[in-house]
């Protein structure tokens, strides 16, 4: 038998195949992350350079012939007030739905059932979200007689915020030991104060990255805002606003980046740029987030 | 009522009277009937898969926590079948409170894992006195009293694990079961538990199960040896049962089964 040198040789034809294929995973992960890179550079350059204060403060202007695009206060504002909406709906919703699969179904039919429904809704096109909510609110003026407003707005975004704080919380919870839940029980304490005092607190930050990550997946939705919250020029200033078309940063993207004058398509720029800052801040902050429950739980 | 016997004038505390349990078809421990008195320790023993924990667990409806788990039989506590449809299981937990292989202090400081368990049963007393005595009776407070408000997790293993006794006692219980409490411990932190136990035995009425067999001949008054047979049928599926109740001295010294004579000389197991 003829002994092999033990030391590496790179002719052998595997190891030719094995640096060939290491070589084209790589290729193909960096192809992968180039169009966000791509993306976020685009956006930076091009919509950094139209940040200003002004920015910040003014109204935008109706497109015309006017080279002062104005601001985007009432679209920021507008964001904010639409998400806020959002996260009131769906969190304690989806928060109590995620107890109720992970604490107190017993995997019988009905909690496969909405097990089943989460991961559908998970699937559901935005703009079916927009669409559902003009039939049942805007085209209705169900809301004290208003048709397009922040507030079915709110409620679109919500519907597409539903399953996924739904699911973080029900796999959140399943991550706490079942060891803790019989120590609160074995000294006697009811399911309700087990959940409220001991399962909930465990897993919160779990489930506090699924909300967050949730939230800024609903603030850059589009499609079901234009069938609900529509669009607005003007400054939000009391709760009246809210049954009103309201503004957000992701409409006056769509409108503006359209319009052929060119000072409307500079403010779209600087909107996808504040956009976007916000949108990796929330997503970078949830990793934090997330990375910090790794540590507490190793302790 | 079951009389008590002459040699103990000891009253029965907890009863099971044909006790059978099964995890949906499959039957775990059939017909037991065994008595606890008040203020002994007694210890369960026996071969893994003999039903000794399934036993522990159904004394304060912790297996109600496993879906289909079922129970046959009756379980008395103080003159109630604790499995009766109108027993509120919380409040059985509150009086047969429990101890657990692995320690599983709550993610809070010291102090709270006491508190938390006290509060929720409506002490309204002097908290810190409570944390106090709960810890020494533990005997874990002076390795706690430095650091009440840090986590639990700070703890040593054993450590944890009186921690956890200590909570339980807080709620001030008739009678603590503990799981294997010492399996997941080391040696010296084992015979401080022990010791402990030895102190908890004045007011409390212990139940234990252990793998064991010399920390059951060290602590306890009473042992029941559970063994495990297979069906009659033959399908190779294994039953428990009790195979014989008798104060510790007994057991380990002239067992009336063959069985326990074999298991106690670690012939099986």
């Amino acid at each position: 038998m003829i002994m092999n040198s033990l030391y590496y040789q790179k002719k052998l034809s595997r190891n030719v195949g094995d640096k060939f294929f290491t070589s084209l995973s790589v290729f193909c992960a960096l192809i992968a992350i180039l169009p966000l890179i791509f993306v976020v550079t685009y956006i930076l350059i091009k919509g950094g350079s139209q940040i200003t204060p002004e920015l910040f403060t003014l109204e935008p202007n109706p497109p015309g012939d006017d080279l002062d695009a104005g601001g985007i206060n009432p679209a920021l504002v507008g964001t904010l007030v639409i998400t806020t909406i959002a996260s009131l709906i769906s969190i304690p919703v989806g928060v109590g739905g995620g107890i109720y699969l992970a604490e107190y179904s017993n995997g019988g039919p009905f909690s496969k059932f909405i097990r089943f429904g989460v991961n559908v809704l998970a699937g559901v096109p935005s703009i079916i979200a927009g669409v559902f909510i003009y039939a049942l609110i805007v085209s209705t003026k169900i809301l004290f007689g208003s048709m397009y407003s922040g507030l079915a707005g709110g409620m679109a975004l919500s519907i597409l915020m539903l399953p996924t704080v739904i699911k973080t919380t029900d796999e959140g919870l399943k991550l706490v030991p079942n060891e803790l839940r019989y120590a609160s029980l074995g000294i006697g304490a009811s399911m309700y104060t087990t959940i409220l005092k001991i399962t909930l607190p465990t897993a919160f930050r779990s489930i506090a990255t699924g909300v967050v990550l949730g939230i800024a997946r609903a603030a850059g939705e589009t499609a079901p805002l234009i069938f609900t919250a529509l669009f607005s020029y003007y400054y939000i200033v009391g709760i009246e606003d809210l049954f009103y078309e309201m503004g957000s940063l992701a409409v006056l993207i769509y409108n503006f980046a359209l319009e052929p004058y060119d000072a409307q398509n500079k403010l779209a720029w600087a909107a996808s740029f504040i956009l976007v800052i916000s949108i990796l801040t929330v997503n970078i902050f949830s990793r934090i987030l997330a990375a910090f429950t790794e540590k507490t739980k190793r302790v | 009522m079951i009389k008590n016997t002459k040699k103990s004038q000891k009253k029965n505390i907890l009863s099971l009277e044909d006790v059978s349990i099964s995890y949906g078809t499959f039957e775990a421990v059939k017909n037991v009937f065994l008595n606890f008195k008040a203020g002994d320790i007694t210890s369960l023993i026996g071969p893994s898969g003999c039903g000794k924990s399934t036993v522990l667990r159904a004394l304060n409806r912790m297996n109600d926590l496993i879906p289909n788990c079922s129970l046959k039989g009756t379980v008395l506590f103080d003159g109630t079948n604790i499995y009766d449809k109108r027993v509120d299981p919380v409040e059985v937990r509150r009086r047969i409170g429990m101890v657990f292989q692995q320690p599983n202090p709550f993610p809070k400081s010291i102090y709270e894992n006491i508190a938390f368990g006290a509060r929720i049963n409506g002490f309204t007393g002097d908290m810190d006195q409570l944390v106090e005595s709960s810890l020494r009776k533990a005997a874990v407070w002076s390795e706690c009293k430095d650091k009440l408000n840090d986590s639990g997790y700070s703890l040593s293993g054993g450590q944890q694990q009186r921690l956890c006794i200590a909570r339980t006692i807080a709620i001030e219980p008739e009678i603590i079961l503990m799981d294997e409490p010492c399996s997941a411990l080391d040696p010296i932190s084992t015979l401080k538990i022990e010791e402990t136990m030895h102190e908890l035995k004045k007011n409390y009425t212990i139940i234990i199960v252990t793998h064991n067999m010399q920390q059951a001949l060290r602590v306890s008054d009473m042992t029941a040896f559970f063994n495990a047979v297979e069906y009659e049928d033959g399908d190779g599926g294994k039953v428990g049962y009790l195979a014989e109740f008798d104060s510790t001295k007994k057991i380990f010294n002239s067992p009336k089964e063959k069985t326990t004579q074999e298991y106690i000389s670690g012939k099986f197991g």
